[in-house]
């Protein structure tokens, strides 16, 4: 045991800088205007952010204790947050007693060679991919490259995003940025020997991935996935997935090596009664997706014969350490929140540079990456990339207050910023306000931006930093009068009897007058 | 009921017809209104940027303007502000502030109305006796639906209005962009929020389009007017205080 | 003391700095949601039917003793002249059928079983509200190769293995047992989120429902 166990608690880590993908290199206002001028993407997002939102709301309206499953999940995940020590130790001895070898990782670079040294040891130089959010969070199949070995991505939709060298723009649908043209295109390009009249239906797409990857599930004797689920009392592990990509690869190769974020453990196999009824309708709206794979350490004569698991940190305990922020942590990676965000639905994933894009990315990147590693990073933008409209709150399984998160992590960068412009004009604005006498004294200058206006009233462009705004809107001119003055007057005080005079006139009109 | 009528800082100053029309309202409706002089700001905006520190004071002075327990409900057009006080106050006064303003806050917090909740839930009242025969669209703004979930209740009091023609806004409860200084910070994206949400409030064919924070009309306001687009915005307010003996200027034009 | 004993020792000891900077309070959960739900055979058969059917999976019912014809009449309109099946099978199941009946064994690699035209096993449990079949490796269900690798599934459900929902299925289950759970045939809705039915796992899903047992 360390002597951290008994010392003063130190605040742990964020994710170190320059590992994974966990930082864009643009802050989000820029990397969205690039994206916004990509008309292809705004008509994709259009279309399929709509699809899965009407289907997600028909399934859930189904259950009528969905409420209810939301607020058991949202108590699970806080359970299996308090009791995070227990609970993994448990989840590691079930693990080890069912056969399996489990490993710790403290952060990408550690996980990253920790797998590297298993694959190096079987003397393959592939591995098969199930679709893992936390082997992309780590950069693994780059890292895996750099050491010689090859990663074959194996969902449809990582698959495309690979072939294409490009960076998955969604949770759940990683290439929903790409149309069926787009995939036909990339298609004919990057598999060897696919079939040159190929079309752009879907069915047939679907079919030339399935020729190209059969070949590898049956050869390559390793694979690497992420969990679901890691259920600390029987040492079980899950999958959730549609295509059947994930059931080959946690059945056929000889060696599995599962990369699993820690906070990703739930305390009871029972448990699995809320979240296989929450995660299906909440992200790809059924009423279950077509494979789930629960398995249990190593089972003589079926499956991998050789299993190890890698409990990754990467800036989850930073999080942890944050009373507010570790709700972020209770996701269970739905993508139900992207789905219905309105900025999302704009500028979509790239634009948050993270694997984590969206509501939750917003709150979850800061919290496993930080905010100011760098100068100028990236990062500290995302909290404000949010209207804070709330219907991620709404939307999410395990109630997350996605709005509150980003108000908070908004305060903690506007505390570790110190003197910007922007704070010194807070400052200025809650002097004045918090001064009534001031207060008005300020209202009778704001009037002065009458002159600003045109002869119609209306104040057509601003200057920095409102330009932006004046870009599209135009401002209506301050009134010769505020409501105080007006109340003040005696034309106020006469209108206000009349109205309470009138109260019993108004149920007889008067017809024409 | 003695109601603390709280203007807001953007009403008092740049939409004053709106907290004129909230006042003559809700005297109409036999309320009496107290009206704090030294009300300012209840730091919206400011907490939703990230500064918690700098809101003390509005918090503090918001607290003792409408603490007065004689005042029986602090009420205000706007969900937003409404949703600040109601959600957001706490948080301050728990960091920041000492046991009195946890205190103030605590007490002012639990009888603080956006208007439309005030006078469905609270007054008790659906028809206000207005009168306003045009064509109008509903915009329920994000804080107003799902901070402080007034669902229905403007809706229910738009109904019944006499001669109006409520059209339904089509997928009305998408943000409009606006989001305080998202609008500032990222305009690029806000702006193609506005953009579709002019879209489906002009399809309706509307002359007004209504809503209950005027921050949000002032959004969709300035781009209605930069389209030069037949439909103007006006608060939920407006069109209730309108009557046949005090009609809205929109109706006397009209005449 | 080795690399990995460090890195188990800094992540646990980081895990527990980070409940000491910010204790949280013990959490109660509420299970208020529907538990140990019960519904008579016909309803519990008819939305198990309507669900399986809505994910495009091929529904049949027949009592125990009409399982052999029924299995027959299956593998001869799926035109299947190789069906595999787990060695613990009941024997009877397959007598009416006259095509080769292959036994799996453990020795055959995974890829050989892409020759069979189908496989019949039976199952552990069902799920009604969501059309689910639950496979946990018992004998006459199979390694899970078995069920993945041919192109078509067709899998025997006793109706007294259907539960309603998903709380009252997964309590039949033994967790330490590797469970597959199947609702539909392989799809995927990665291309503009249009359905598409078989990816990798079997294109074709038949589930044959006996009604008395």
């Amino acid at each position: 045991m360390s002597s951290t166990f008994l010392g003063m608690p130190a605040r742990p880590p964020r994710s170190p800088y320059g590992e994974g993908h966990l930082r864009g290199d643009q802050a989000f206002p820029q990397a969205a205007a690039r994206e916004l001028g990509n008309r292809q993407l705004r008509d994709n997002l259009h279309k399929a952010t709509r699809t899965i939102r009407a289907k997600r709301l028909a399934v859930t309206a189904e259950l009528p204790d969905w409420e209810e499953l939301r607020s058991a999940g949202a108590a699970l995940k806080n359970e299996a947050m308090s009791r995070l020590p227990e609970l993994l130790e448990q989840l590691e001895a079930k693990v080890t007693e069912a056969g399996g070898t489990v490993h710790w990782a403290r952060d990408a670079a550690e996980a990253n060679a920790l797998v590297a040294e298993l694959v190096a040891a079987t003397g393959s130089r592939e591995v098969i991919k199930v679709k893992s959010m936390a082997t992309q969070e780590i950069g693994l199949n780059e890292y895996l490259e750099s050491q010689g070995v090859t990663a074959h991505e194996t969902d449809l939709a990582e698959l495309i995003v690979q072939l294409a060298d490009d960076r998955p723009s969604h949770i759940l649908v990683p290439a929903i940025h790409r149309n069926r043209e787009e995939i036909r295109r990339i298609f004919l390009e990057r598999i060897p020997g696919v079939d040159p009249d190929l079309t752009s239906v879907p069915a047939e797409l679907a079919a030339a991935a399935r020729a190209y990857l059969r070949e590898k599930f049956m050869t390559v004797p390793v694979a690497v996935s992420g969990a679901n689920f890691g259920i600390a009392e029987t040492g079980t592990l899950s999958v959730v997935e549609s295509e059947g990509n994930g059931r080959m690869c946690l059945t056929l190769p000889k060696t599995l090596i599962t990369v699993m974020g820690i906070e990703k453990v739930l305390p009871r196999y029972a448990d699995l009664e809320v979240f296989l009824q929450l995660l299906p309708r909440s992200s790809t709206g059924e009423r279950m997706n077509p494979y789930t794979t629960l398995w249990t350490g190593v089972t003589p004569g079926d499956g991998p014969q050789e299993f190890h698991l890698v409990l990754l940190d990467n800036g989850r305990t930073a999080a942890l350490a944050d009373a507010v922020g570790r709700e972020a942590l209770n996701c269970i990676r739905c993508s139900a929140c992207l789905n219905v965000c309105p900025v999302y639905e704009r500028v979509g994933g790239h634009a948050y540079g993270s694997t984590y894009p969206g509501p939750i990315g917003a709150v979850l990147t800061p919290q496993l990456a930080g905010t100011h590693a760098a100068k100028d990073d990236p990062n500290a933008s995302l909290p404000y990339a949010s209207t804070l409209c709330g219907a991620c709150y709404d939307a999410c399984p395990v109630k997350i207050d996605i709005p509150s998160l980003l108000v908070e992590l908004r305060h903690q960068t506007t505390e570790r910023t110190g003197r910007g412009a922007e704070q010194l004009a807070m400052k200025a604005v809650a002097a004045v306000m918090g001064r009534p006498k001031l207060y008005r004294a300020a209202q009778k200058a704001a009037a002065i931006g009458r002159i600003a206006a045109g002869r119609d009233g209306t104040i057509s462009r601003l200057p920095p930093p409102l330009s932006g705004w004046s870009e599209s809107r135009d401002t209506p001119a301050p009134p010769r009068r505020t409501f105080r003055d007006w109340y003040a007057s005696e034309e106020g005080r006469r209108a206000l009897a009349a109205a309470a005079e009138h109260q019993d006139l108004d149920e007889t009109p008067e017809g024409e007058r | 009921m003695r109601i603390g009528l709280f203007a807001t800082c953007l009403g008092d100053t740049l939409f004053p017809d709106a907290v004129r029309a909230t006042a003559l309202l809700l005297s109409r409706l036999g309320h009496e209104l107290v009206f704090p002089p030294d009300q300012t700001c209840c730091g919206q905006m400011h907490l939703n940027t990230g500064y918690q520190r700098e809101p003390v004071p509005l918090i503090r002075n918001f607290a003792e303007q409408f603490g007065d327990t004689s005042i029986d409900a602090v009420v205000m057009p706007s969900g937003s502000c409404a949703g600040c006080v109601r959600h957001q106050h706490m948080t301050v006064a728990d960091r920041y502030g000492d046991a009195a303003l946890r205190a103030g806050v605590a007490a002012v917090k639990d009888k603080t109305y956006e208007l439309s909740e005030f006078l469905v839930d609270v007054a008790g009242t659906v028809d206000v006796g207005a009168y306003f025969p045009h064509r109008v669209t509903y915009h329920p703004t994000c804080h107003s639906l799902r901070m402080l979930r007034v669902g229905d209740k403007p809706l229910r009091l738009l109904r019944e209005v006499e001669g109006i023609d409520l059209v339904e806004l089509p997928e009305a409860d998408a943000c409009c962009g606006f989001g305080g200084t998202f609008a500032v910070k990222n305009a690029a994206t806000s702006s193609a929020m506005l953009a579709d949400k002019l879209d489906h409030v002009t399809s309706t064919g509307a002359a007004v389009c209504t809503a209950g924070d005027s921050s949000c009309l002032m959004h969709i306001g300035g781009g209605l007017s930069r389209i030069s687009s037949g439909t103007r915005t006006l608060h939920l307010a407006e069109i209730l205080a309108a009557t046949h003996t005090a009609p809205h200027a929109l109706t006397e034009a009209a005449r | 003391m080795t690399t990995r004993d460090t890195a188990r020792d800094t992540v646990l000891g980081r895990v527990h700095d980070a409940l000491g900077l910010a204790p949280r309070s013990p959490v109660a959960v509420p299970r208020d949601y529907r538990r140990g739900r019960t519904l008579p055979d016909d309803e519990r058969l008819g939305l198990f039917t309507d669900r399986l059917v809505d994910y495009q999976a091929q529904v049949h019912t027949c009592t125990s003793a009409e399982t052999p014809a029924t299995l027959a009449s299956v593998l001869t309109r799926l035109s299947a002249s190789r069906v595999g099946f787990p060695a613990g099978l009941d024997p009877a199941w397959l007598v009416d059928w006259h095509g080769e009946a292959v036994e799996d064994r453990a020795d055959v690699p995974a890829p050989d079983l892409s020759a069979l035209d189908a496989v019949v096993t039976a199952s552990a449990a069902g799920c009604a509200e969501t059309g689910t079949i639950f496979l946990d490796g018992s004998a006459d269900q199979g390694r899970r190769a078995l069920t993945l690798v041919p192109d078509a599934h067709v899998c025997v459900v006793d109706l007294s293995q259907v539960a309603v929902g998903v709380p009252e299925a997964l309590a039949r289950l033994v967790p330490e047992r590797p469970t597959t759970l199947i609702s539909g045939p392989s799809a995927t809705s990665d291309i503009e989120l249009e359905r598409v039915e078989g990816v990798h796992g079997p294109r074709t899903l038949i589930v044959v429902v006996r009604t008395d047992a």
